[in-house]
């Protein structure tokens, strides 16, 4: 037998118990509740219906668009206010600059869900529940403290040099900022966006407590009322988490790349 | 110069406003309500000092879920850096195909956690579950996985470790990339078997990365929430909880937002000390290696 055979052996075992789940569920999509073939076998006729009722029966069209909104809207707050804090921390080297790693590494450790109460009472006293700005500003909080680690480091690995010539050639901070700075950013721009994009995009615990009307609802939310409330129906709430992870599944078989950058650079180095 | 200073700054106060308002308020508001008795949306809040931790001792479903929390923080660490270092070197290894695997691994990361625990509904239920019928296949009786909650809390932990275990092979991969071909090549040359080049050059090369994925996977591991809702919702009797799941649903089933709060200061300074203390731990091996 030829040497190196037991690599392809290993290779389609993992592979048969990585994609099987993703299998299943699209199968089952696919069939009618009247099918009670097993759940492993193909569908002999594909049928659509499951996904006609779902987005002719529920708000999964209006949730698409509020995740994409919500999505957005989050993305380009963390990448410009991230972005923005991340400068003077990669190049002010004194306390101040120390300050601000201290707590932007400290930050990443409060966990949100352990805080909802707060955060809950918080937002009722602002008038932030259930509107689209709250559930922004809270994504954007705590997705934050990566974004602004990430582009520090990334920051810092530019040369101070650039920012002095900048600086004699009589360029303010800000004109630095956005001259020499913002244009190399693009690669950890693009890793930050892909990363929190799909946790955005995958949220459920803060979207349960602030999305409370259902016509806010994001994807997840209507997935879990699609199987909470229609137990029988599992063909059509099959249907539901196939579209709630078709986007995310896209998006990172075309930029996986930058999925592989953004694991490595956002790992807390000790 | 001192100018620039103070403008530079001003690039912090956006981050700076978004962190205190919607981060540090609702924390300093959590650790205030926990010391209170209160139902979670009436005006008034009672202050009762702290009663609400001491009735944690008092739980009895306590123990079991904070049991849990470490099982699954612990186990899905453990198991998630078993199998991220061995598939990190098995793609590592040359043969064709190799990143189809990585990219597969790496997959369902990108699915929900909530939607992962129905998917999986779909292989753990009794009734025509994926499990039970492969059991028939083999002329086997039909189980039911979720009825008993140790069962259902080490499922959960497999699930979890199977769906992030890809965080731990990515580290894994770029610690490896980053071994010098020559240190390895040398040691071959010099007659040290497989084994042997593991143990001395690329375990110890490799600790920097074992540092960052422990860390990563427990405190992962430790706040687990979405998946647990999904798949059982903390049952039968709340033997499958985590810290987090269990404060969600005395804070929204039970309306006891005091005592939700007090097991979520818990949990926050749980998790915060074990990291503290690991990271020191990490960190002075990596100094003897």
């Amino acid at each position: 037998m030829k040497k190196g055979y037991w690599k392809y052996v290993v290779s389609l075992l993992i592979l048969a118990i990585y994609l099987m789940p993703i299998y299943v569920v699209v199968v089952t999509s696919l069939k009618p509740i009247t099918n009670l073939e097993p759940r492993l076998t193909l569908p002999k006729e594909i049928y659509w219906e499951n996904y006609v009722r779902l987005f002719r029966d529920t708000g999964i069209l209006k949730a698409i668009l509020n995740s994409m909104m919500i999505t957005a809207g989050t993305l380009i707050l963390v990448v410009v206010v991230g972005g923005m804090a991340a400068y003077p921390i990669a190049r002010m080297k004194n306390r101040a600059g120390n300050i601000a790693r201290v707590i932007v590494m400290g930050v990443m450790m409060v966990r949100g869900m352990a805080m909802v109460v707060g955060l809950y009472s918080v937002l009722s006293s602002m008038h932030a529940l259930s509107t689209y700005w709250g559930m922004i500003l809270v994504d954007a909080a705590f997705g934050l403290p990566v974004a602004i680690y990430m582009y520090s480091n990334f920051i810092s690995s530019i040369p101070d040099v650039l920012d002095e010539a900048a600086a004699i050639d009589g360029a303010g901070v800000f004109g630095t900022f956005w001259k020499i700075i913002v244009p190399q950013l693009k690669p950890v721009t693009v890793s930050i966006v892909v990363m929190q994009g799909v946790s955005i995009w995958n949220e459920y615990g803060f979207a349960t407590y602030i999305l409370q009307k259902p016509d806010m609802y994001n994807v997840t939310l209507v997935v879990k009322q699609y199987f909470g409330e229609a137990v029988k129906d599992l063909n059509g709430a099959a249907a539901s988490a196939v579209i709630a992870i078709i986007p995310v599944v896209i998006v990172y078989l075309l930029l996986q790349k930058y999925f592989v950058m953004g694991a490595v650079d956002s790992a807390v180095k000790g | 110069m001192a100018k620039r200073k103070r403008i530079m700054y001003l690039f912090y106060l956006p981050a700076l406003c978004i962190i205190l308002i919607f981060i540090a308020r609702p924390l300093a508001e959590t650790l205030y309500i926990s010391f209170c008795q209160w139902n979670g949306y009436s005006s008034t809040k009672k202050f009762i000092g702290i009663k609400n931790y001491l009735d944690i001792f008092r739980d009895s479903h306590f123990k079991t879920v904070f049991i849990n929390t470490l099982i699954y923080g612990v186990m899905s660490t453990l198991l998630q850096n078993i199998i991220g270092m061995a598939s990190a070197f098995f793609v590592n290894s040359r043969f064709k195909g190799n990143g189809i695997v990585r990219v597969v691994i790496y997959l369902p990361i990108m699915i929900s956690g909530l939607v992962m625990g129905y998917i999986m509904y779909f292989f753990f239920t009794y009734d025509r579950g994926v499990l039970n019928e492969i059991l028939a296949w083999f002329g086997r009786e039909p189980v039911n996985w979720l009825e008993d909650g140790t069962r259902g809390v080490w499922i959960i932990t497999l699930i979890n470790t199977w769906q992030y275990a890809g965080n731990c092979m990515i580290i894994y991969l770029a610690g490896l990339q980053n071994i010098p071909k020559t240190y390895l090549e040398a040691a071959e040359i010099d007659g040290a078997k497989r084994w042997q080049r593991f143990k001395y050059i690329s375990l110890p090369m490799l600790i920097p990365a074992i540092t960052t994925s422990v860390i990563i996977n427990l405190i992962g591991g430790l706040k687990l929430f979405d998946g647990i809702v999904s798949l059982t919702n903390g049952g039968p009797n709340y033997q499958t909880h985590s810290l987090v799941s269990y404060l969600n649903s005395q804070y929204f089933l039970k309306e006891k937002a005091g005592y939700a709060s007090a097991i979520g200061i818990f949990t926050f300074t749980f998790i915060m000390v074990i990291v503290i203390i690991l990271n020191g731990f990490l960190q002075k091996r990596r100094v003897e290696t």
